[in-house]
């Protein structure tokens, strides 16, 4: 278990600081309650220990993830439905993403372009 | 022409409820199918040059959206070439063996195809199956989750109803709505209510994907799994989803710091007609290999929405756990079903839920129905809450552990109260909706949606809608606890949100106990390996286990015995032998009149005594009654009760109601008349002893009675209050004690 002294929430507070009276004090908000992305790479170390590379791989990009806004990590994941985009617009949105430093997330989508094309899934 | 009418029997038979269930023909065309299609493919595996090339009898060119993912993400190559070349049997007895360790099987089944997982799963024969479950799902202590929802979502029921299940110990509420808008809504009424029963329960709504992430992402759930999978990729499609965007949705999940696991299960293709000639285990072997490969922690299977597909086939139970264990040997959590009704017969559908229950599952139901069959906006799950004394007794039957608990009465009102009140009071708060008095008072009492008479619906969804538009959060329910004065609910749930912040949940089969450590694969990993190994219930959970609410001891008995006492049958002196011919003594053993009141029956001692005094009288004898004190073998007090009386016959009346008519010159054993099952006896049979007691002093022939029989389950029911009576009995007898005349005064 890790201990949570050395936490930090997304926003950078400690997470020991994270208390009923921080939230009566206005000080809290949705931000000092999301996950910080060095906490998904440390458990995706464990992940990665406990025979589970695959879950690894999710928590690294997960941990990109928390870079991006609800609104357009939404707006992804419909991208990748299927019909939703052309081949073009998968790739477009992958090199976007590499572009800003998400290279695991832009290898998904760019493999989705891939495959989705050769199996009629585009647009 | 007609089919002649069956005859008696199969019309009696007919008329069972198990054959409501509808039973199909194999046809593996249509993939009504368990085990083994003739389409399944043979399993087969090359790698050219570190890649694929071949999967399950499909070359590359030709692998559709879910071989590939699977190829190219779902395989460990490492160890492929072994697990592959390992006989499907050789397999199968890795997973049957408790020496075996579980990382063995863990490090082999990575490198398994969907083909060869099948091939090897479909040999398990029942037991085969507990034991590898038993040994191979990742958390060693089990658990269970609870499904809290009602038809008119309603969020005082939803609150107070959410506690229940929390106190109960199930550690996932998974809610879902009838009204796809009310979603918010439901979400914070059950995090609300949850609070109050338990620390850490994990909260789900289960709506449409986007939307269920969204709830996620403001903190008012903490998981989800109704991220679904499919074994082919035209169903797949049809869901309107991709590997991939399934694969990104994982990962969208763990980004805001929420546990998911997916959705699979025998049946959905076949529903919607594309299994394409495939077996159930097949298709299911794909969609838990796609799980493993998308990288999500965990999969709901065995059947799920399907499950009484399944169940139609042949073999179909055995499918469904085996879906659960290819889950565990992929390393991955298991959340094992159970959450259809997947029969109108009740020994049908715990025959399917209790292998599963007594091996120990990461959850043994993805959603037992913590509310009634009717509330369940999921569909009636395989238990609900008609059914959750039934599953306290069957923990305590086998001495398992299935997650739950007994809770007493008053902790269960309280907590809902608390619970209704608090829900009431943060919305009131939020300015979401306005609820009464009686409103809260209704929903405490209710035990389902029916009893809350006439609800406003209008009002719950704009509450909803409210939550929605203005963006509420986690923090804005917190806050609002805290300043509607739940303070140590405020604080449960903002240490709740915090313990998500370390990420130790995200591990697989993770969940929280009830001082909020994560027990997961990484900390509380299932070390069985045969008996004396493993996950066994610490003491105070084996005595929660135990200690059910039905259960009654000696001290109880005589409580409630106590409350029957009356002032009469009191001792008059020694007994001694009776003179007259017409002489009847009516024998009782030595608790009767002192700690024994009331006979199983339920009928008054003194009542069942009056009646056969009546029955002695009208028949022209003279009844006495005495206390035998050294015996508490009816056999034995009927004897003595004859041989003390004028006439020779005797009656035996033991304080449970059992009675006999006895002879002086017979052996103990031996008797006249016998009336042996004491919770029938009526008023009326004990007046016929009597007469017939009258009947054989005078030399007449008695009108033998027939011994009352039900088909009721007589032993069951009164079998424990039985063995309390007769200790009672013994705790008064003493050896060699004389016996007692007791007073006749308000018996005659």
């Amino acid at each position: 278990m890790t201990d949570e002294a050395g936490i930090r929430a997304l926003s950078g507070k400690p997470v020991a600081g994270l208390t009923v009276e921080a939230v009566r004090a206005g000080e809290v908000g949705l931000e000092d309650l999301r996950i910080h992305p060095d906490t998904l790479e440390r458990q995706a170390v464990v992940a990665q220990e406990h025979g589970n590379p695959q879950l690894a791989a999710n928590l690294r990009r997960a941990a990109e993830l928390t870079r991006l806004p609800d609104d357009e990590v939404l707006a992804i994941y419909e991208a990748l439905r299927p019909g939703r985009s052309t081949p073009a617009q998968l790739t477009g949105l992958a090199a976007s993403l590499a572009a800003r430093g998400l290279p695991r997330c832009a290898a998904l989508v760019a493999e989705a372009a891939d495959v989705y094309a050769r199996r009629g899934l585009s647009a | 022409m007609t089919a002649p009418e069956p005859v008696g029997r199969i019309r009696f038979m007919n008329r069972q409820r198990v054959n409501l269930d509808g039973f199909a023909v194999e046809d593996p065309e249509l993939g009504l199918t368990a085990l083994c299609s003739p389409h399944d493919p043979p399993p087969s595996l090359v790698v050219t040059d570190g890649r694929i090339t071949e999967m399950d009898g499909v070359p590359e060119a030709e692998f559709d959206s879910i071989d590939t993912h699977i190829a190219r993400h779902g395989l460990d190559l490492s160890v492929a070439a072994e697990a592959m070349a390992l006989s499907d049997v050789a397999f199968a007895r890795l997973l049957a063996d408790p020496a075996v360790p579980r990382q063995e099987i863990i490090r082999l089944s990575a490198g398994a195809t969907p083909a060869k997982l099948t091939r090897v799963l479909a040999l398990l024969r029942p037991p085969e199956l507990i034991m590898a479950m038993t040994k191979l799902r990742a958390r060693r202590t089990p658990s269970n989750q609870a499904h809290v929802t009602n038809r008119l979502d309603d969020p005082l029921l939803l609150a107070a109803d959410a506690a229940t299940a929390a106190a109960f110990g199930f550690r996932e509420i998974e809610t879902t709505v009838p009204v796809l808008g009310d979603a918010p809504s439901n979400a914070v009424a059950c995090l609300i209510g949850a609070a109050f029963g338990a620390d850490g329960v994990l909260i789900q709504c289960s709506v449409e994907e986007a939307a269920e992430l969204e709830l996620g992402m403001r903190g008012l759930t903490s998981y989800a799994e109704t991220v679904s999978l499919y074994g082919t990729e035209q169903v797949f499609t049809d869901g309107d989803d991709t590997p991939w965007s399934k694969a990104f949705l994982t990962s969208a999940y763990a980004s805001r710091g929420m546990k998911m696991r997916v959705s699979s299960g025998a049946g959905a293709e076949v529903l919607m007609a594309g299994a394409q000639g495939c077996s159930m285990l097949y298709l299911e072997a794909r969609c838990v290999a796609l799980a493993r490969a998308i990288g999500a922690q965990g999969v709901q299977n065995g059947g799920i929405d399907g499950a009484s597909v399944a169940a139609s086939v042949p073999g179909g139970l055995r499918e469904l756990m085996a879906e659960n264990v290819m889950v565990m040997m992929r390393n991955l959590e298991s959340c094992s079903g159970n959450d259809a009704l997947m029969s109108e017969s009740d020994m049908r559908r715990t025959s399917r839920t209790l292998p599963i229950v007594l091996a120990g599952s990461d959850f043994a139901f993805s959603g037992f129905g913590s509310i009634q069959r009717y509330d369940n906006m999921f569909g009636p799950s395989n238990f609900n809450a008609e059914d959750i004394d039934d599953f306290l007794a069957m923990q305590r039957d086998w001495g398992v552990d299935g997650g739950l608990r007994t809770v007493p009465a008053e902790r269960i009102a309280l907590l809902r109260r608390e619970a209704a009140q608090a829900c009431r009071a943060v919305y009131a708060h939020l300015g979401l909706a306005d609820f009464t008095d009686g409103q809260v008072d209704l929903a405490v009492d209710a035990a389902g949606s029916k009893d809350l008479g006439e609800t406003d619906t209008l009002a719950v969804l704009a509450a909803a809608q409210a939550i929605r538009q203005r963006g509420l959060t986690v923090v804005d329910i917190v806050a609002a606890l805290d300043e509607c004065g739940y303070f140590h609910e405020a604080e449960r749930t903002m240490d709740f949100a915090r313990a998500r912040l370390s990420g130790d949940y995200l591990q697989t089969s993770a969940i929280f106990d009830e001082r909020l450590h994560v027990l997961s694969l990484v900390t509380d990993p299932n070390d069985y390996a045969g008996p004396g190994t493993g996950y066994e219930p610490s003491p105070s959970r084996q005595a929660e286990i135990d200690a059910i609410r039905q259960a009654r001891g000696v001290c109880d008995l005589r409580e409630s015995q106590a409350t029957f006492a009356v002032p009469l049958l009191g001792a008059s002196g020694p007994a001694l032998p009776g003179q007259g011919p017409r002489d009847v003594v009516i024998g009782v053993s030595p608790a009767v009149g002192r700690d024994v009141w009331r006979c199983l029956s339920g009928l008054a001692v003194t009542d069942v005594l009056r009646e056969m005094l009546a029955g002695l009288e009208e028949e022209g004898c003279a009844g006495r009654v005495v206390r035998f004190n050294d015996s508490v073998d009816l056999g034995r007090i009927g004897l003595a009760a004859a041989r003390l009386a004028g006439s020779g016959i005797g009656i035996g009346l033991q304080g449970k109601g059992t009675a006999l008519i006895h002879r002086r010159d017979l052996a103990p054993l031996a008797n006249l008349e016998l009336y042996s099952v004491a919770p029938s006896v009526t008023l009326e049979l004990y007046r016929l002893l009597g007469a017939n007691a009258a009947r054989h002093a005078k030399g007449g022939t008695p009108d033998p009675a027939r011994n009352p029989y039900s088909d009721e389950a007589i032993e069951a029911r009164y079998h424990t209050t039985v063995i309390a009576l007769m200790e009672l009995e013994r705790r008064r007898m003493v050896p060699g004690a004389l016996p007692e005349e007791l007073s006749l005064e308000g018996l005659t």
